[in-house]
Formats: structure tokens, C-alpha cells, sequence
């Protein structure tokens, strides 16, 4: 799917798209490097904090790689934007936060529906309305897997660092392209705004996008192949194909039926659910001989190594679970950790929406005890500590 | 009871064995289309795609973009790339497309409802910008696909079902609000006029910038009914009676009012940069100073 493109290739003698070194950014200029070292040509959002220093970085950035920028009048528009882009031939992303990511939805599912390859970032902070727009917060995790309209899959990665910010982005281009479905990066205020080394490699893969193999008069735009994706001819090129949000067929015709639905449905679902474990990234820290699991995301998981490693000095056997693919949830990363426990501990900046998922996948096996908070601030290794010392009351 | 039978879509052949010279544009297997009779999306159509005919246009470079609600089912009948999307958005997505691939004509079919209600802020973006698209709007004063609600170019007094005592909203008046956003390229036309029509959209099609015609059409089946016109017939004969044609107007004065003698033609047609080629200027002199 994917081939090396270096510095000093493809876009030739003036190309910026790979700014390989060591770098002091951000993880809101991290994630707007990543996009453009794989690929990103085309960028549309709207200004809303703290997403901003993503969209001013693309503004300066693109126009040196030969990708367009623009501003849209609102994220209804940035979103619609990004889609026709993608359409139009070229990797596409916006960033938002909140307020802007509940605009953003109805698109979402449209790039669900037509399987439009793109990526949406959601920098959150607190939450809900206007809430805490220069503070932190995690409370858009359920908005991220449920937000559009009717059921479908989506992909939504989480980074805890600006390095990973980077990295991430990188990977959302290539699962977009493989799955055809937006990818989301679901990362907060504080990893958006601290400041990191991030080192940026020389090579950066740039994935291809799945082309029609048979010419226009034999193409069915909305035919799997054997993966259940379906090549993508996009505008002018010759095949006029129709693209609608409406349940359609293998020709991409609308069809009101309810088995075309089901099964058009089950199938925008299955791509993703059948390979999974590709793409499903966690990392275990100290989980060998714990009694006690961390569950945690994003910034939390970064303030939860602190607990579990406080833990540790007072002796009780504390491990991480950090996720990075949040959705789909990892259930079999949570459940097997579950099933050698004696308590799950879950950090979160919302009150308990991963936690759900946490207590869904270990189905119930071993206590779960909750460190949330609502927005505003990360939280303390101490609390996360105190959370790891109430899970293991609850077995004695 | 009488089995059930099958919904069952007939061809239907008014000439046998008589083809439309536009049906190498159309996606025929889709035919025929959900259109009441009398209404004037048909004509619509036919009028774009004969203006892309004798412009001689490919049609491979040709992307058709719609929104939501009758006129939205425009882009399922064109044999061209096209793209029906969600309500109100279809111009974002056309200015997405057209700076992904600026090759491409990019054409927005949509109605009154999709483009200035619920998409009233892309409207006057992309003309403030001056996006290089070209908007045809098919003005038939109501939301026909939901039943016949009140939108937002209905008429003073004008009945529908969710203005059963008669509207009493200020309407906007299309080639005003074109204009004043920054559109260069605007005009009026009814379905009665397809030939100026089609004439008007092959000047759009091949301006450079914010295109913008509004298409007045009957809406015999919701709007008509309600508001005796309820024959298609007698809304043509009114546009025939009623339609001042007359280029140049000024567009503030060019208000639709019932009963009233109304102007339609070119309002403007002026040429200033579009978005991209701004953008253009923009990137060679960045290129120029750095290198």
C-alpha cells in the first residue's frame, strides 16, 4: 500500500514536505508536519482554540509543498471541504476542537457513507458548550465513536506526546487510505500545546490511494474487493462515478431498500472490525507482574505512568495499560490484562466514558475504580495512586 | 387480499425507439426520475446539459455538486462525476474539489432551501472569495421534498404548510444578495426561458470566478397548489406574463413579488481574480523570495 518517498524525490529539488531533523514543536506542529510529511495537500478548518497553531502551521506550510490552505466560514464548510478535496484527487485533513467537532459530525458521516479518505483532529479541551476553551479536557472520546448519525466504524488514534502526535498523524493518512474512512486524532490541550523534541526521520511512507483496476464502463464504484474496500475513482478521471450519503448499491445508485441498507451498513462496519488487530496500538508498561492495571489515553496515560510508578515505590504491583487506537476499542488488550489482575483503575479528564468501555471489555471480571475529573486540569500521580490503593481495598 | 406487487419503474417512451439527444449525458438506467410533473427541474436540466454540449465541454472534466431535496437529486441523474452530499454543504464540498483539482468545471446544482437556508453561510463566502464555481440555483419559492414548507425566498402572503395563514417573513431576494457577496457573474431566469437559460449558463460555464444563476420554477405539486397556481401551465403563463426580460439592472430593486411584474436577465458580469489564482499569486511570489 504504501512506498518510501525521501526529501529529495518526487516533489523535486524544492521539496519541504520532509522537514527530517530534530525539532522543539509543539503537538499541534507536530501533527501539522506529520500530515504534510505524509502527504496532506489540501487543508481547511476553521480557528478555534487550541487547535489554532495546527491550522497556522498548514497556512505557512502548504503553500511550500504545493497544497492549498484555506479558511473556511465555519467547520459545517472545513469538513464539507475536506471531503470534495479528497474527491478531488489529494489527501485531505482539518483540525478542530469541540465546539467545532460537534459541527464537523454530519460530514463525518458522509465520509463514512461515500468511504472518503481523510483526517479530522480533535484538539479537546473542556467541555461541554464553550467550557474551558484554553484548558484540557477529554470529553469528546463517546462524540468520537458515536457523534454522526446511525451506526457505523471509525478509527480514532490518541497520542500522549508531541513525538507521537507526529508519528500518529503519519499513521491516520495511511489507515484512511487503506479503509477509506476518516481517521480521527483524538489528542487534548495540554499534548497540543507542550513543547517536545520531536524528531522527524528522512523517509516518510506516503500511502497510495486503492485505484479502479477495469476501465470506466466496467466499473462499480461501490464494489469491495475481497477486503470489502472498494478502489476509489475520484473527479475526472474519466470514470463519473456517483457519489451519494444516501444507502446506495454497488453502482453507488441510491437504493431504498432495507436489505441494500443492512448490507451496505454491515459492510462499511466489517472493514474496519475484520482487521482490527492491524491497527489496534496499545503499549504495556510494568503489566508483567501487576495486581493493579491502569487503563488510561492520551495526556492521562502520561500522568498515570507517574502513578503506577509511585505505586511501585510503595510497593504494590502497578502496571499501565496505555492506548493508542481508542476506537475500536481494544477489547482483547483490556480483557486478557483483566483476566491477571485484581482491579482496573481508569484515568480519564471526563467522568467515565472509557471507563465504560473498560468495564464492557473485561466484562465485569475484577473491580474497576474510576480517576475522573471533568476538565480543566490534568491530574496528579497522587490521584492516580489513590485511585490504584481504593481498587485494591475493594478486594479485601 | 391482491398479492403485493413489486414496485415497478416502466421506461417510459413517449416516441418508440426515439432516444433524447441529451441522454448520453444522463444516467438512463436511473431514469425516470422522481420529478412531479410540471415541475421545472426537467427543464433545468436539460438547459445545463445542452449548454454543455454546445460548448463542447468534456464531460469527464465536469463535476456535478448537490445538496439536499429535489433539486439536491441532481447529481444522481448527470453521467458525469457527481456528488450528492449533505444539506446545505454542497458548495463547500464543490470549493474543496474544484483547489484539489482545479481542471474540473465544477457546477453546483442545488435549491433555494439548501443554498440560503441551511447553506446560506457558504453562498456568501464563496462569493466573497469568488470560488471558481458556478451555482445554479432552481428557485421554486418552497421545500418541495419535505411537503411544502415555508423557505427562505417565499413570497409575502404565499400559503404553505408551515405558513398556513399566509408568510409573513421578509424573503431574500437572490440576485441581490448575489451580487452584494461578490458574485461576478449573476442572473435570472424561469424555466420558461430555457433557451436564454441555457445561453446564460454557457457564459457562466466558461467565466472564471463565482457564477451564480437563480432558475424560477413551478412547483405545481407544493407550492402551486397552495397558492393557486395550480396547474404548471399557469405558473409558465404567468413567468410569460410577468417576466420583464432586461439586462443590466441593478439587482437591489430586482425583487420577485407576486402579482407584480418582475425583471429577469444578467445583473452582472464583471471578471476580478478567484480564490486560486490569488492563491497562485501568492505561492510564486513566496517561491520567488525563497526559493
Amino acid at each position: 500500500m504504501t512506498n518510501k518517498t525521501t526529501a529529495r524525490d518526487a516533489l523535486g529539488p524544492a521539496d519541504k514536505r520532509i522537514l527530517a531533523g530534530i525539532h522543539f514543536m509543539n503537538g499541534d506542529e507536530a501533527i501539522a508536519e506529520g500530515a504534510i510529511a505524509a502527504g496532506c495537500k489540501f487543508f481547511a478548518a476553521y480557528p478555534i482554540t487550541p487547535q489554532s497553531e495546527i491550522a497556522e502551521r498548514m497556512a505557512r506550510r502548504l503553500p511550500q509543498v504545493g497544497g492549498v490552505f484555506i479558511q473556511m466560514e465555519d467547520e459545517l464548510g472545513a469538513m464539507a471541504a475536506v471531503i470534495g478535496a479528497a474527491w478531488g484527487g489529494v489527501k485531505a485533513m482539518t483540525a478542530t476542537s469541540g465546539p467545532g467537532f460537534s459541527l464537523m459530525m454530519e460530514n463525518i458521516g458522509l465520509a463514512v457513507m461515500t468511504e472518503t479518505p481523510c483526517v479530522v483532529v480533535n484538539v479537546q479541551r473542556g467541555a461541554p458548550s464553550t467550557g474551558l476553551p484554553t484548558l484540557v479536557g477529554q470529553g469528546d472520546m463517546m462524540q468520537a465513536r458515536w457523534g454522526s448519525h446511525g451506526h457505523y466504524e471509525i478509527i480514532a488514534l490518541s497520542p500522549w506526546s508531541p513525538q507521537e502526535a507526529f508519528d500518529l498523524t503519519v499513521k491516520a493518512f495511511a489507515l484512511s487510505e487503506r479503509f477509506r474512512v476518516p481517521v480521527l486524532i483524538m489528542t487534548d490541550e495540554v499534548v497540543g500545546h507542550m513543547y517536545e523534541r520531536v524528531e522527524i526521520p528522512e523517509e516518510v511512507p506516503v500511502a497510495q490511494r486503492r485505484k479502479p483496476k477495469v476501465p470506466p464502463e466496467e466499473f462499480l464504484p461501490y464494489k469491495p474487493e475481497e477486503d470489502l474496500v472498494p478502489p476509489m475513482a475520484c473527479a475526472g478521471e474519466g470514470y463519473r462515478v456517483h457519489v451519494t450519503g444516501l444507502t446506495h448499491d454497488e453502482r453507488g445508485y441510491p437504493a431504498m431498500d432495507p436489505d441494500t441498507h443492512d448490507k451496505l451498513v454491515r459492510r462499511l462496519c466489517e472493514k474496519i472490525l475484520r482487521y482490527r488487530s492491524e491497527f489496534t496500538w496499545y503499549e504495556e508498561i510494568m503489566l508483567e507482574d501487576a495486581e493493579v492495571a491502569v487503563v488510561s489515553y492520551g495526556i492521562s496515560s502520561r500522568i498515570a505512568l507517574g502513578g503506577v510508578e509511585l505505586a511501585r515505590e510503595k510497593g504494590i504491583k502497578a502496571g499501565l495499560l496505555r492506548l493508542i487506537t481508542v476506537w475500536p476499542f481494544p477489547d482483547e488488550a483490556v480483557r486478557r490484562v483483566a483476566e491477571r489482575v485484581k482491579g482496573l483503575v481508569v484515568v480519564e479528564i471526563n467522568l467515565g466514558q472509557i471507563a465504560r468501555e473498560v468495564e464492557r471489555a473485561s466484562r465485569g471480571i475484577v473491580p474497576i475504580q474510576g480517576v475522573f475529573h471533568a476538565g480543566g486540569r490534568i491530574h496528579t500521580p497522587e490521584e492516580v495512586l489513590a485511585g490504584i490503593e481504593e481498587v485494591l481495598k475493594c478486594r479485601q | 387480499m391482491p398479492a403485493v406487487k413489486p414496485k415497478s419503474k416502466p421506461r417510459p417512451e413517449v416516441l418508440p425507439g426515439v432516444r433524447h439527444p441529451m441522454e448520453k449525458y444522463l444516467r438512463t438506467d436511473r431514469l425516470p426520475h422522481i420529478w412531479c410533473s410540471g415541475c421545472g427541474l426537467g427543464i433545468a436540466l436539460s438547459s445545463f446539459l445542452y449548454a454543455i454540449e454546445e460548448l463542447g465541454i468534456d464531460p469527464n472534466k465536469v463535476a456535478v455538486v448537490s445538496g439536499i431535496g429535489c433539486s439536491g437529486r441532481f447529481a444522481g441523474y448527470v453521467k458525469m462525476d457527481s456528488y450528492h452530499t449533505t444539506h446545505g454543504r454542497a458548495i463547500p464540498f464543490a470549493v474543496g474539489l474544484k483547489l484539489a483539482n482545479p481542471d474540473l468545471n465544477v457546477v453546483v446544482f442545488s435549491g433555494d432551501g439548501d443554498l440560503f437556508a441551511i447553506g446560506g453561510n457558504h453562498f456568501i463566502h464563496a462569493a466573497r472569495r469568488n470560488a471558481d464555481i458556478t451555482v445554479l440555483c432552481v428557485n421554486n419559492f418552497n421545500y418541495g421534498m419535505t411537503g411544502g414548507q415555508l423557505g427562505p425566498t417565499t413570497p409575502p402572503e404565499a400559503r404553505t404548510t408551515t405558513s398556513p395563514y399566509g408568510n409573513f417573513e421578509h424573503p431574500f431576494n437572490l440576485v441581490y444578495l448575489a451580487a452584494s457577496a461578490g458574485a461576478t457573474y449573476v442572473a435570472r431566469w424561469t424555466t420558461l426561458h430555457a433557451r436564454r437559460l441555457k445561453e446564460s449558463i454557457k457564459e457562466a460555464l466558461q467565466h472564471p470566478g463565482f457564477n451564480f444563476i437563480e432558475i424560477i420554477s413551478p412547483c405545481p405539486t407544493n407550492f402551486g397548489r397552495r397558492n393557486r397556481l395550480r396547474d404548471a401551465l399557469d405558473e409558465m403563463r404567468y413567468y410569460a406574463d410577468k417576466a420583464v426580460i432586461q439586462h443590466g439592472v441593478d439587482p437591489a430593486g430586482a425583487e420577485v413579488v407576486p402579482g407584480k411584474e418582475f425583471i429577469v436577465g444578467k445583473f452582472v458580469d464583471v471578471r476580478k481574480p478567484t480564490y486560486l489564482e490569488l492563491y497562485r499569486k501568492k505561492t510564486e511570489e513566496l517561491a520567488a523570495r525563497f526559493g
